[in-house]
């Protein structure tokens, strides 16, 4: 959050600065919002470089050699905490103003702005935790495919807001990135078919017991 | 308004002390740490219960060695367990701290929305005697900082007194002002916070009630800030004191000044925690020489068991006997069981020597959290409420702080498992959070409003 918090800084010191330049305040929107999605890939790969340092002097400090928490879990929860961190910012404030009296769309824009900003947060909230595993597995392994993709699909959901009063063509075809988005992270994290079937009729695991147990049992002799 | 203005000076007193972060030791009793003096205070606990919290393993073990364990070899290995045990741990400690800090940050900025009585401007403290009124930018400014320099002056003054009567052994002197603010914070301004929560919203209340309520919720805290008590109650009964406290400085600083002191009592944190001459310094040391706790309850301590073992460091020690051989068990409750852990521990007593001092390091680095100063607290706070009140009317800014003292609040703790030993908690935080107020009420304000007014999303 915090490091998405630094992204969204530098991506409004550069919006202060092309105010003067343009003489009107949302002139350079298009190429700021690209540039502040650009920003945020950069601060998620900051973020990545941190953890995997985390992780790794994690695992020499434990005792069986991994760290207790794998680099997945900490993709999945750096997504997160970059979605929450967008989506709270995008939405305070419309939300406090909706507690307020008022009318909406008043002047003559759209009277679906509150809900249409309830689905776009949560859009958002959920494409930035794919983004952030897909991208932390890219880095991992290396392939540039993924990360290409994950800062394409970036720029083309933050693109297609600029859409927006035109609801059915930003909302449609933002919702379908994030389903598909949503598959390929599934399918990064190890996820398959099999591995839902399985995880949906509540199996049990037991060989994964027997292994903690023994590493248990070994530590009284030290 | 005028009572307590004048009464000043005791509400003065416990905002002085409290500004460090200090590792886990826990003195017999809940005890009052002027902040920075706790800190090292904890080192002085060392040789009672060599509390490893987070990253003063070693000096807690250093401080075990004091008290006449003294072998070497087993200090070195004990040494490299309690830097694995502590890292590991570490995470454990710092969500028990942001959790106290979230629920007082959220209390502040709740009742700063909410109740206006908060944000109007009545009159401010004799502490800040100039006013922020003239028209110039120049003379606001000068204003402001004389008023920080005349706050600042006071709190070491303070601390400078506090620490002459604690070396000249006047204890029942400071039980006794630290017994009268506290009872002044439990009594009178929680009288004054609910008056105003029941006028906003508008509720009715007869005095007997509100005697008796009153009445009730001040005496318990007495009671489980300076004597004995449940533990989250104690916890929550120190969030409660630090919001109110930190609510009273947000109605009462003018806006310059606010900042400007929070910037300067961060600087005063760093020097006085880390400078070999400083007050608190000095008083955590006299307290280390004389082996004894410093003050009640002016410090937040996240532990796990406070009240039933405190009066014997073997009770405090049962439950991480456990811990050894079942350490798969970590979210065990091993206060829960005070009697099955005494037995374990005296069994692992006898055996080996070494064994149940590793059991115990582990066992007491397990159940003591960290501590943290009311004072720290109470700081960060004024910071989160400062910008919930004066960003015009703007969530970001709130959440940015937010964030951001969080994250000073992690450094710190990082740091502090690097350095062992007391740590100011003020100035990363603070710093963090004056950077992201002002960048954030006049940079990215600006730039998400625009946004928004698009709906545009990045």
């Amino acid at each position: 959050a915090f490091l998405w918090l630094l992204s969204l800084l530098a991506a409004s010191l550069l919006w202060l600065l092309s105010v003067p330049l343009s003489g009107r305040e949302d002139a350079a929107l298009l190429p700021l919002g690209a540039a502040a999605a650009l920003l945020q890939e950069l601060c998620r790969f900051a973020c990545f470089k941190l953890l995997k340092k985390a992780h790794e002097g994690l695992a020499t400090l434990s005792e069986d050699g991994r760290s207790p928490m794998s680099l997945q879990e900490m993709a999945y929860v750096s997504g997160l905490s970059f979605g929450i961190i967008s989506g709270v910012f995008s939405i305070v404030n419309v939300l406090a103003d909706s507690a307020g009296p008022g009318t909406v769309g008043i002047h003559g824009d759209s009277p679906y702005y509150f809900i249409t900003s309830a689905f776009l947060t949560m859009a958002l909230v959920l494409l930035h935790t794919f983004w952030g595993v897909i991208f932390f597995d890219a880095c991992e392994r290396r392939r540039a495919g993924g990360l290409a993709l994950v800062v394409g699909g970036h720029l083309l959901a933050s693109g297609l807001t600029f859409l927006n009063p035109w609801y059915e063509a930003s909302l449609g075809p933002i919702f379908i990135l994030t389903l598909c988005t949503g598959l390929w992270a599934f399918g990064t994290a190890g996820g398959s078919f099999r591995n839902l079937l399985k995880c949906l009729s509540c199996e049990q695991q037991p060989e994964g017991r027997a292994v903690l147990y023994s590493a248990l049992q070994a530590r009284p002799e030290e | 308004m005028i009572t307590f203005m004048n009464n000043s000076d005791s509400e003065e007193e416990p905002c002085n002390e409290r500004t460090s972060l200090m590792s886990a030791e826990s003195p017999p009793v809940p005890s009052y740490q002027d902040g920075l003096q706790a800190s090292e205070a904890g080192e002085a606990q060392a040789h009672r219960k060599r509390r490893a919290g987070s990253s003063r393993g070693p000096n807690n073990i250093a401080g075990g060695e004091m008290s006449g364990s003294g072998v070497p070899v087993r200090e070195s290995a004990l040494e490299n367990e309690e830097e694995e045990l502590t890292l590991k741990y570490g995470a454990k400690h710092v969500i028990m701290l942001f959790v106290p800090v979230t629920l007082c940050m959220i209390v502040v900025v709740a009742t700063i929305k909410s109740v206006r009585f908060y944000t109007e401007k009545n009159g401010q403290l004799i502490y800040t005697p100039f006013s922020e009124d003239t028209p110039s930018v120049g003379q606001r400014l000068l204003n402001s900082v004389l008023n920080t320099i005349i706050m600042i002056s006071v709190i070491i003054v303070m601390t400078v007194f506090l620490v002459l009567l604690y070396k000249y052994r006047c204890y029942k002197f400071i039980h006794g002002w630290l017994i009268l603010s506290s009872l002044m914070l439990l009594f009178l301004f929680t009288y004054i916070y609910l008056g105003e929560v029941l006028k906003t919203y508008n509720v009715a209340m007869d005095y007997p009630t509100l005697f008796i309520v009153i009445w009730n919720f001040g005496a318990v805290g007495m009671i489980c800030i300076h004597w004995k008590g449940p533990l989250q109650l104690q916890q929550a009964y120190l969030i409660m004191i630090s919001a109110l406290m930190a609510l009273v400085f947000i109605k009462y600083l003018p806006e310059w000044s606010a900042w400007v002191i929070l910037g300067a009592i961060s600087i005063y944190d760093l020097m006085a925690v880390l400078c070999p001459k400083g007050p608190l310094r000095m008083l955590v040391e006299t307290a280390q020489e004389r082996n004894e706790p410093i003050f009640p309850a002016l410090i937040y301590s996240s532990a796990m068991m406070w009240t039933v073992g405190m009066a014997k460091p073997d009770t405090a020690a049962r439950g991480p006997s456990q811990q050894t051989w079942d350490a798969a068990e970590d979210g065990r409750e091993h206060l829960r069981s005070p009697s099955h852990a005494e037995s374990q521990l005296s069994e692992t007593r006898s055996p080996v020597p070494t064994r149940p001092i590793a059991s115990l390091e582990e066992l007491e680095e397990e159940e003591r959290g960290v501590k943290l100063g009311l004072g720290d607290f109470i700081f960060y706070s004024v910071l989160v409420g400062k910008a919930a009140a004066t960003a015009s009317g703007d969530w970001n800014t709130t959440l940015a702080c937010f964030v951001a003292i969080l994250i000073g609040l992690c450094l710190t703790l990082l740091l502090l498992a690097v350095f062992k030993k007391a740590l100011p908690a003020l100035p990363i935080s603070i710093t963090f959070g004056l950077i992201f107020y002002f960048s954030t009420d006049n940079l990215v304000r600006p730039f998400m409003d625009t946004l928004a007014s698009h709906q545009l999303y990045i």
